[in-house]
């Protein structure tokens, strides 16, 4: 095999190569071409393509991704911000915490298992580089319809994926979401969320400083897979008699990743390391790149000393292999020994293949001959940027006027009418159980988690001596978002926000995964900018900074686009998880209280989507203020005992959240319908900024002083009581009846 | 002096910290043990906890069965020694004939994770003695490969001797055969426990704080020895 060096590129200038192939456009390729002042060479031509890709460069999404930096609300709490590998927030106690949303989606079609198992893989380490020990995950997941064959295919391998990889990993896997709809048949949306902790002064970075320091791989030995649809680099144009066509899904092995989270603690511990970086998309070229960029420039690796797996494989497939299980650390030479002793400690591989040097070149070699020569910041930083088109699309209007009126969709007319949406709605499986799933993963290992599944949020104990903790919820509602794209976001945004504080914890942070369609039609691209539009306004008015996340377009099959899915999770702080508040009403006598605005907002809801298949309208109005205010009240309430149990109202309305309450606690409700409203708005509405609470009597005169004085709406509407929920005047439906709808549809459908 | 239970990590193991918690909690004094050191750090009891160790690799347990630690582990059980192994450390124990049976693949094909009832059948082992024969307790399970199964002979020999220590109750979450959740040695000193008592240690974490009571037996049992 001839080796394409940078003195063969020089000699060569007229050479053909792939750049088509790779996903180059001809003026990227053009720029290469300028900034080195010679054809790439195959190994720089890699790195480029990889490293250029949307994926790795943001190219459509960044114009727009800027505003979440330039709107970012002033926030002490932010250690470290946009750009790292996941945002840090500190949470008080010395300690900071880590958290970061990612998508997995295409690699999760083509291969469930393997796809949604190292999302996980590669989420962790990105918390881990931070130098936080993962302490749980999430997984936010969409389905096409459930009944659909494919999703048959598809959900079992995602969901066993990720809890043989997340189990075998042993995070506790503590929340998330699971919605079906046929927009995503073709395209799952598999997100991934992991969360750390470290204490402030461990705080690490990827950046290569300090001449001298060495470069060391370590982890996994790297091999052939994951090189995708940039595969043809391994075969006819640079050699043909190479090994064939490499799978273009990475294969996890958990294992390894619990050895490597181990070993890296230790060697954070002992202050060994400079910087790092761990080693997802891209590789060996997004590491290498990104370390010296954001460093002093300077890297010389010797690339024939990364242990492999596969000897045939060429250096430009090994600056692309997307093998698991990697990560890549600057040391000073004083400490390589002892990290190259902790490694071996936990049996796990490392080599120093190179150096930092007081250069501006990343430099590679292979068997001493110079393959890569670049200045790195123009492979990882300044990369192409796009200015899509983007136009509102003509179908909005009429979608938005297509409201989902009492003359349009058929109401339920009276109490049995009222019952059996109320049982449709609650066993449908976007709002049934998801037991089925959440069962097959881990949530109490470690011993910290405080609430998982089906609570609103998760929240994990991060002190044992103080009870400090913090709280994650992820929510997103593509059906929104299809009908106003900014205030889907915001709403998403809101959801996660009341989650959080439902459950006692202060809202601190956000990060979000943006899944959308195809930048190139100016629809999808309209409907990415309202979004990142609308969440960095709404980010800006509730102060919880966005601090990292990630971007998936191409979700689409054909022309038809998903959804427009942002997903937002919220990271919350709590001073004492004792005094967390869960959902489920467990205590008889209890008074149920209805916080917030009741208005007719059904556009979207999960009642026109169940009984009508109808999507039209305008998705509930945002209100940030009376939001925030229902968060104090909810955290207020929570830490001085005022509340006993709360559930944020969302989907399917406080029809849905009171069927979930009484199942979770066990425990029956009696509901009044106050005079001034239809029963049917007050029980399938889904207005935001609401949430339904139980109150001790003995809390009740406090609790509404507190709401009067602060101006939140606060509305007695019932009792907690019985073997069933009872709407007087309505119906009456037991809790077996209830259980016997809500649980079991998942399996039915799936098992 | 305070009594000291050591609890081995091996590479792959996850529940280790939280069996380290549950002996705390219990009253004694935690010692981490490290696969590759056979010395056991004069400790008055071992857990084996639970996880993947060596990733479950060949068979689970099958590897770890051959750790430095285990050999020294194997030698003192014989002596005596109270050794408990919570699910992946049960499946050690089987691989290493401490305990018959063996642990296969769960007959639902699926990872499972809930708070299960179980029925506490024998009161007299050093790991079960706080607790009363008959008594009903929740403590969390959660495991893939958790059936167990034994020959016909062994499961009546198992039965006849009193050597089943926990059963599953209302719902046999693995397919194990004749419900059983956890058995013992014939001496009484060896336990091992599908389900995980060491996530049921506090109000605030677990579904009940009725797994304490193995950690507390152990206690007793070594005081009173």
């Amino acid at each position: 095999m001839s080796l394409d060096t940078v003195k063969n590129a020089e000699q060569t200038p007229d050479a053909a190569q792939p750049w088509a192939e790779l996903g180059l456009k001809e003026d990227e390729y053009a720029r290469i071409r300028e900034i080195l002042g010679r054809r790439p060479t195959g190994a720089e031509l890699a790195m480029y393509s990889v490293m250029w890709s949307e994926h790795c460069s943001y190219k459509s999404s960044k114009v727009h991704l800027k505003q979440f930096g330039e709107k970012a609300p002033e926030n002490d709490a932010m250690l470290v911000g946009i750009g790292e590998n996941a945002g840090v927030v500190d949470v008080g106690q010395g300690y900071a915490v880590t958290f970061k949303v990612e998508s997995h989606n295409h690699p999760s079609y083509i291969e469930p298992y393997q796809g949604a198992a190292t999302g996980i893989g590669g989420i962790v380490r990105d918390i881990l580089a931070m130098g936080a020990r993962p302490v749980a995950v999430m997984d936010p997941l969409r389905f096409g319809a459930a009944d659909h064959p494919d999703t048959r295919r598809v959900l079992p391998g995602i969901v066993a994926g990720i809890g043989g990889y997340g189990n075998c990993l042993g995070l506790p896997n503590i929340g998330g979401e699971v919605v079906f709809d046929s927009c995503y048949q073709g395209n799952p949306l598999v997100n991934a969320l992991c969360v750390g902790v470290m204490k402030h002064e461990d705080i690490h970075l990827a950046q290569a400083s300090g001449p001298g320091n060495k470069v060391i791989l370590y982890g996994a030995r790297t091999g052939g897979d994951g090189i995708g649809g940039v595969s043809v680099l391994a075969s006819e144009t640079f050699d043909a008699t190479g090994p064939a066509k490499r799978p273009a899904v990475q294969v996890g092995d958990p294992f390894q990743e619990k050895l490597l989270i181990e070993c890296t603690l230790e060697i954070f511990k002992e202050d060994l390391v400079a910087g790092i970086q761990d080693l997802g998309g891209a590789g060996l070229s997004c590491a290498t790149s990104e370390l010296a960029s954001a460093g002093t420039g300077g890297m010389r690796i010797e690339l024939d000393t990364v242990p492999l797996r596969d000897h045939t494989l060429s250096p430009e497939e090994i600056l692309m292999s997307e093998s698991q299980e990697r990560m890549c650390a600057i040391v000073e030479p004083g400490k390589v020994d002892r990290f190259l002793e902790i490694c071996e400690k936990w049996d796990v591989i490392a080599t120093v293949i190179g150096e930092v040097t007081d250069g501006e070149r990343l430099e590679i070699f292979w068997h001493g001959e110079l393959v890569v020569d670049v200045p790195p910041r123009t492979v990882a930083h300044e990369g192409p940027t796009y200015h899509r088109p983007f136009a509102r699309p003509s179908w909005q209007d009429a979608l938005q006027a297509d409201a989902p009126t009492a003359e349009r969709l058929a109401r339920p007319a009276d109490g049995a009418e009222l019952k059996d949406a109320l049982l449709k709605v609650a066993g449908s499986p976007n709002q049934a159980s998801k037991a089925w799933i959440t069962d097959q993963y881990d949530r109490y290992v470690l011993g910290n988690t405080v609430l998982a599944t089906p609570e609103d949020s998760g929240m994990i104990r991060i002190d044992e001596e103080t009870n400090l903790g913090v709280s994650v919820a992820t929510d997103g509602n593509g059906r929104y978002a299809k009908l106003d794209p900014y205030a889907g976001a915001q709403l998403a945004l809101a959801e996660a926000y009341r989650n959080v504080a439902a459950g006692g914890a202060k809202p601190l942070a956000v990060s979000d995964c943006l899944n959308f369609g195809s930048p190139e039609d100016p629809d999808v691209m309209w409907q990415f900018a309202e979004a990142t539009r609308g969440l960095a306004d709404a980010c800006q008015v509730l102060g919880t900074p966005v601090t990292g996340g990630n971007v998936s377009l191409y979700n689409q099959t054909g022309d038809v686009a998903i959804h427009p899915t942002p997903v937002v999770a919220v990271l919350g702080v709590i001073d004492d998880v004792t005094r967390r508040t869960p959902v489920g009403f467990a205590e008889e006598g209890q008074l149920l209280y209805l916080l917030g605005d009741t208005a007719d907002e059904l556009g979207g809801s999960a009642w026109s989507q169940v009984v009508h298949n109808h999507l039209g309208g305008l998705p509930p109005k945002v209100d940030l203020e009376r939001e925030r205010l229902l968060g104090e009240i909810l955290i207020a309430a929570s830490r001085d005992g005022m509340v006993d149990a709360a559930h944020d109202l969302s989907d399917g309305g406080l029809a849905q959240a009171l069927v979930e309450s009484c199942l979770k606690g066990g425990k029956g409700a009696r509901v009044v319908v106050p005079e001034d409203i239809d029963p049917f708005v007050f029980l399938f509405s889904e207005s935001a900024g609401r949430a339904v609470v139980a109150v001790p009597r003995s809390e009740e005169l406090r609790f509404n002083d507190m709401c009067g004085a602060r101006g939140l709406p606060a509305t007695r509407i019932g009792v907690v009581d019985g073997e069933a929920l009872e709407v007087q005047g309505q119906f009456t439906v037991t809790l077996a009846e209830l259980r016997d709808a809500h649980t079991g549809v998942i399996e039915a459908l799936l098992a | 002096m305070t009594t000291r239970v050591g609890v081995v990590t091996f590479p792959g193991s996850l529940d280790d910290r939280d069996a380290q918690r549950a002996v705390r909690l219990a009253g004694a004094e935690p010692v981490a043990l490290w696969h590759r050191d056979k010395d056991l750090h004069q400790v008055d009891a071992v857990v084996l906890p639970g996880g993947f160790s060596y990733g479950d690799y060949l068979r689970c347990g099958a590897i770890s069965r051959f750790s430095p630690v285990m050999d020294t582990v194997i030698e003192q059980a014989k002596l005596g020694m109270p050794v408990l192994g919570i699910c992946n450390g049960f499946q050690v124990l089987c691989e290493s004939h401490l305990l018959p049976g063996a642990l296969t693949r769960n007959d639902s094909l699926h990872f499972i994770c809930r708070d299960q009832k179980l029925r506490i059948e024998n009161a007299s082992t050093a790991w079960t003695r706080d607790y009363s024969a008959g008594q009903e307790i929740v403590v969390p399970l959660k495991n893939g490969e958790g059936r167990f199964v034994a020959d016909g002979r062994v499961l009546d020999e198992l039965e006849a001797e009193g050597r089943v220590v926990a059963r599953y109750l209302d719902l046999n979450p693995n397919g194990s055969y004749r419900d059983i959740a956890g058995i013992t040695n014939a001496a009484g000193n060896v336990v091992g426990l599908m389900p995980h008592p060491e996530h049921a240690v506090e109000p605030l974490t677990g579904p009940t704080t009725e797994g304490l009571g193995f950690f507390t037996s152990v206690l007793k049992q070594l005081v009173n020895a």
